[in-house]
């Protein structure tokens, strides 16, 4: 299976990375290499495999709901490149 | 005595303890050398001015019964330290500072170590070669044309040029192992679970371990045993009783049943590596151990499913790089358009392919077809150590397949570059510890390593290996200090 640039351009909007006509292109010959040598997996039957998804493979813990940080606003906001000390601050969403 | 930056992590613990040296002697000989080596390109953050004060707060008060007492240490970039930068060497995160300590670092600091400065490494981890930073590419002190491995490329250099006693890694498919095997230093990946996760820059959760990088296997399972901790902070941090490594180390492995895995035996494998693994068996025959021919089937499949399984993991994680709550912004038109842009100029071009992948395989109509077939085949390779584990007691195989390659060799080829990591991945894909020693030169000169697997949560066993053959190996690397200015 190959991966058009239409494809590349639907992966890149998913993905929220904008991308010029010479990205797009040079990530779909990359991601066309990348994935014909991924197929081999085909070679496997795995019809009756369990997926794996972690190999801690033990229940969460659970713990009490409590409040453990407390007055982290100022903290939580200090990296923000956009805030009004209370909030973080985005373009305007909703007209 | 000896140069101060010569003497091991552990040599440098008992002067401190029998009073012959100073925190403060042993800082400023690191700062000094750091400084005059700013040609490998090691550091992204230095905290020397810091680090000088932190040594005579504890010289005038020392605690001698730290395990790391007073001992500058510097760090890969991908562990948050509070109130010091924190990059995982990307420009979106390139004026992030931590509000808060990740615990693996909380620990080297809670047994008396002083940190020295933060370590390039490949972007978000992302890397073979420490290539892809946005700091520009490590140095290798081995040779100026030569890659230092990657991710935890800086940490290694800066190891092996003596630039800090011993240091810290994350390894999600070799990352630590593989450049401490192309620089000729020890690197351990311990079990998933065995080291908190928690304020590591993440990249693929169900991978990701932090692990040490040391000069010789005693210091390796120091570090291990301040690192290593149970943490509540993250969710798949194992409870478990950890041994005390450095301790417990010891040379005696009669009897123990070391597998050789014939799939690792890779076409076009170098006679130079088919050697060096001859001569680790030997190595270990001579301390007694017991030589075992065994199959892992699905190891040529580990590679083809960690390029599925990490991109998507790395996908998912790096959707919080949005130009909202912290790091690099680019302004846009609205929300998405600020997004796009941030997160176009902010990724460089390995993230982005990696993003990508993981979007792509986890996307509507494919994720069956890729996700959750890696997730099987997953499967199948864990139950292929599994299978031999009720045979042997650890595994011997090379740590890569040839030594460093020159910068820019691999760069325009991400297949070529991801076939280095081949036989450090499928220990990821398990959760199984692995260690590389330092095991000979090739024909250039240039180090070559040999990997020992476990069983989970058997890191003492491989260190034990470890400890006998480094014995027998007696590695040797005459280091031209060809980098330094005065």
């Amino acid at each position: 299976m190959s991966i058009d640039l239409k494809t590349v351009k639907h992966i890149s909007k998913l993905s929220r990375i904008s991308l010029d006509e010479q990205k797009a292109k040079k990530l779909e010959t990359d991601l066309n290499s990348i994935f014909k040598w991924i197929e081999q997996l085909n070679e496997l039957k795995t019809e009756n495999i369990e997926p794996l998804s972690s190999i801690a493979e033990t229940k969460l813990r659970l713990r009490k709901d409590e409040i453990k940080s407390k007055n982290i606003r100022e903290e939580i906001l200090k990296n923000s490149p956009d805030d009004n000390k209370d909030f973080f601050v985005v373009p305007k969403v909703v007209e | 005595m000896s140069n101060i930056t010569d003497l091991s992590l552990s040599e440098l613990v008992s002067n401190i303890k029998n009073k012959k040296l100073s925190s403060h002697d042993i800082t400023s000989e690191y700062v000094e050398r750091s400084k005059k080596s700013k040609n490998l390109n090691t550091y992204i953050e230095e905290t020397f001015e810091a680090a000088l004060k932190k040594a005579k707060e504890f010289d005038s008060k020392p605690d001698l019964n730290k395990k790391l007492p007073g001992i500058p240490i510097a760090i890969k970039d991908l562990f948050c330290t509070k109130n010091v930068k924190t990059t995982a060497s990307s420009k979106i995160l390139n004026n992030f500072i931590p509000t808060y300590e990740s615990t693996v670092t909380q620990n080297l600091w809670n047994d008396g170590a002083i940190l020295l400065g933060k370590l390039n490494c490949d972007e978000f981890a992302m890397g073979s070669s420490n290539e892809t930073s946005y700091f520009g590419n490590v140095i290798s002190p081995i040779d100026k044309d030569l890659v230092p491995g990657g991710s935890s490329g800086g940490s290694a250099s800066a190891l092996a040029a003596k630039l800090t006693p011993a240091t810290i890694g994350t390894d999600t498919g070799g990352s630590i192992r593989q450049p401490a095997s192309f620089t000729g230093t020890v690197g351990l990946k311990p079990t998933y679970g065995s080291c908190s996760r928690y304020g590591i820059v993440a990249f693929a959760s169900s991978l990701d371990q932090a692990g040490p990088m040391t000069r010789n296997v005693n210091d390796a399972a120091l570090l291990l045993e301040v690192m290593s901790s149970f943490d509540n902070k993250d969710s798949t941090s194992v409870d478990f009783k950890r041994p005390m490594y450095s301790k417990d180390l010891s040379k005696d492995i009669k009897g123990k049943k070391i597998g050789i895995p014939k799939e690792y035996r890779v076409d076009g494998m170098s006679e130079e590596i088919e050697k060096l693994w001859e001569d680790g068996k030997n190595y270990l025959k001579d301390c007694g151990a017991e030589i075992i021919d065994v199959s892992l089937p699905h190891t040529k499949f580990a590679l083809p499913t960690y390029y599925i399984v990490a991109p998507a993991e790395a996908s998912s994680n790096l959707a919080r790089y949005d130009g909202v709550k912290y790091g690099f912004r680019t302004e846009g038109n609205n929300l998405i358009d600020m997004y796009e842009k941030t997160r176009s100029a902010g990724f460089g071009d390995e993230v982005k392919r990696r993003i990508m992948i993981g979007t792509y395989v986890l996307s509507s109509g494919y994720y069956d077809a890729y996700y959750l077939k890696a997730q099987k085949v997953r499967r199948l390779i864990k139950n292929d150590f599994n299978n031999i584990f009720q045979k042997v007691d650890a595994i011997l195989t090379p740590s890569t397949p040839s030594s460093a390659f020159k910068i820019g060799d691999k760069s325009n080829d991400p297949v070529s570059m991801y076939l280095n990591d081949i036989f450090t991945v499928p220990v990821n894909l398990a959760g199984l510890p692995g260690i590389s020693i330092p095991a000979g030169l090739d024909k250039k000169g240039y180090p070559l390593g040999l990997q020992i697997i476990g069983k989970s949560f058997d890191e003492q066993n491989i260190l034990n290996i470890a400890y006998s053959m480094e014995d027998k190996i007696n590695f040797k690397f005459n280091l031209k200090e060809w980098w330094m200015n005065d």
